[in-house]
């Protein structure tokens, strides 16, 4: 594990550089124990890493980073399956034709292949709401866009090298836009506002005609 | 709400809770000049004020109340004749404030006694315009908005009380001292040698998101990261090679690589600098940086003990 400070008041501490479920699932569990400490303001984890905010009056690099140490050499806890959420998708997104003929696939191929696995949310994060979720099949692995869009309409599902996501939000994107959903992602009057929470689990299924 | 100015938002110490949602934290982008403004009228540091982009706005006072300014030098005046800087100060009913033009920094802050009345949004009043939530009904003052008290003033209302230069971030140097970042490595020797010793400028696609630096660009020779959860100050180097400085309403995570982070004694001196203008990182160790925090924090703390 590499612990390196960000600035004055916040730490990297990154587990590994591969991505894994089990590594994830390590990170959620870190973060969620570094957030019950007094001396941290906020612990997010990424992929393989944890982002740490600490109290400058209260830690230091050096007091925290013997404690990430102490925390990550601990038995992670069983950790409870996530919530699952289905989402309905109409697979008639604006890059479904261009993504197929890449990919050499069918359509249909390309849906069936996209509502197969069980994704993981492996980090929430970027904009309001949007999930990375993962690993999306190798078959369906494209870089992202050369040019990307300036506004992806809210509830665009996409795809980009081994991630797929749900845009909550109107924004600017170079992912794959391959179907659209009515599911909210952003959920402004609720805390958390966003529906999906890191470790959570996310089948898509086809509405398309 | 005579005049709104170019951008002015009800602002406060951000939504760091709200990260793990993807929320953007928020808040004042010179938090020095924010607390000050507060503390010089008796409230705490975490009430809300208004944040003056370049242009101030123009407000007509409805009733008496404290008030001091801070942070940019926008010659803030009162019906016409200069406002002390950096002071508290009382408005009478009709009193006009109004600001003649920018002579320093980028972002003025406006705070009154008992706090400026907002939106509260995820335990924040910072205003968050991506998603219009929090501070003034999610958005940018416009012309005709009235602007309420939120409470009682903490301390009796005192004019006079003062914040000295040297108790302030040292505004006039455009050098922002910054530790290494985790991905620093990455860079090739000669990128490294660059990030500490070469000038940048603020580009003109720089906002409270954060700011574009135009200068030489930076090689990184590493291969693709997982994403991560950032932090304001965080120096990225997006694939072209030219870093981005992240502040106040920056994205929560990203993939790009972070090969320094400006610290938290030198982020008020980059909150103050426009597109066009110079700045310069210098490498600092941890130790000094929290040195550097410190002193600017007990500055702030002598206005809250100077028994008015």
């Amino acid at each position: 594990m590499r612990i390196q400070p960000l600035g004055d008041t916040a730490l990297l501490a990154e587990l590994s550089t591969r991505l894994e479920t089990a590594i994830n699932t390590r990170a959620i569990a870190l973060a969620a124990a570094l957030k019950k400490r007094r001396d941290v303001r906020q612990a997010i984890a990424g992929y393989a890493s944890v982002t740490v905010h600490f109290d400058p009056d209260q830690a230091t690099h050096e007091s925290l980073a013997a404690a990430i140490k102490r925390l990550a050499a601990k038995r992670p806890p069983m950790e409870e399956p996530g919530r699952l959420h289905r989402i309905p998708v109409n697979y008639d997104g604006p890059d479904i034709a261009d993504v197929s003929e890449r990919l050499n696939l069918s359509r249909n191929d390309v849906i069936a292949i996209h509502t197969r696995p069980i994704y993981r949310v492996f980090l929430v994060g970027f904009v309001p709401g949007w999930a990375y979720l993962g690993p999306l099949p190798e078959e369906l692995a494209l870089p992202r866009r050369d040019l990307p869009r300036t506004q992806v309409p809210t509830g665009s599902v996409a795809i980009a090298g081994r991630q797929t996501g749900i845009y909550p939000l109107p924004t600017p994107g170079g992912w794959h836009l391959i179907g659209r959903t009515n599911v909210k992602l952003f959920l402004p009057d609720s805390d958390p506002p966003c529906l999906f929470r890191a470790g959570d689990r996310v089948k898509f299924f086809s509405i398309s005609q | 709400m005579e005049k709104p100015g170019l951008l002015t938002t009800v602002q406060d110490l951000g939504r760091l809770n709200a990260i793990a949602a993807g929320v953007q934290p928020g808040g004042a982008m010179d938090r020095f000049a924010h607390s000050a403004a507060n503390l010089l009228v008796g409230n705490d540091p975490g009430l809300a004020t208004l944040e003056c982009t370049l242009f101030g706005p123009a407000l007509i006072a409805e009733q008496s109340c404290l008030i001091a300014i801070t942070g940019a030098d926008l010659d803030a005046r009162v019906n016409g004749a200069e406002a002390p800087p950096w002071t508290s100060f009382l408005l009478g009913p009709g009193d006009r404030l109004t600001f003649a033009g920018r002579r320093q920094g980028a972002r003025a802050y406006i705070a009154i006694a008992g706090g400026f009345a907002a939106d509260r949004w995820l335990g924040s009043l910072s205003t968050n315009l991506l998603t219009a939530r929090g501070g003034f009904r999610g958005r940018a003052l416009k012309a005709g908005d009235s602007l309420g008290v939120a409470g009682e003033a903490r301390k009796p209302a005192v004019e006079g009380r003062h914040m000295p230069g040297e108790l302030r971030p040292a505004y006039s140097e455009h050098t922002l001292y910054a530790v290494p970042g985790p991905h620093l490595k990455r860079l090739d020797a000669e990128s490294r040698r660059l990030l500490f010793e070469a000038p940048y400028a603020v580009g003109p696609d720089s906002d409270r998101m954060g700011y574009r630096l135009d200068g030489p660009r930076l090689i990184d020779t590493g291969e693709e990261l997982l994403s991560f959860g950032l932090v304001a100050g965080a120096v990225q180097v997006p694939r072209g090679g030219l870093p981005i400085l992240l502040m106040a309403d920056h994205q929560t995570a990203g993939g790009y690589p972070v090969v320094a982070t400006v610290v938290s004694a030198s982020l008020p001196i980059a909150a103050q600098l426009l597109p066009g203008h110079d700045l310069q990182l210098a490498g600092i160790t941890t130790a000094r940086a929290q040195a550097m925090r410190k002193a600017l924090a007990a500055g702030l703390e002598t206005l809250r003990d100077d028994g008015c």
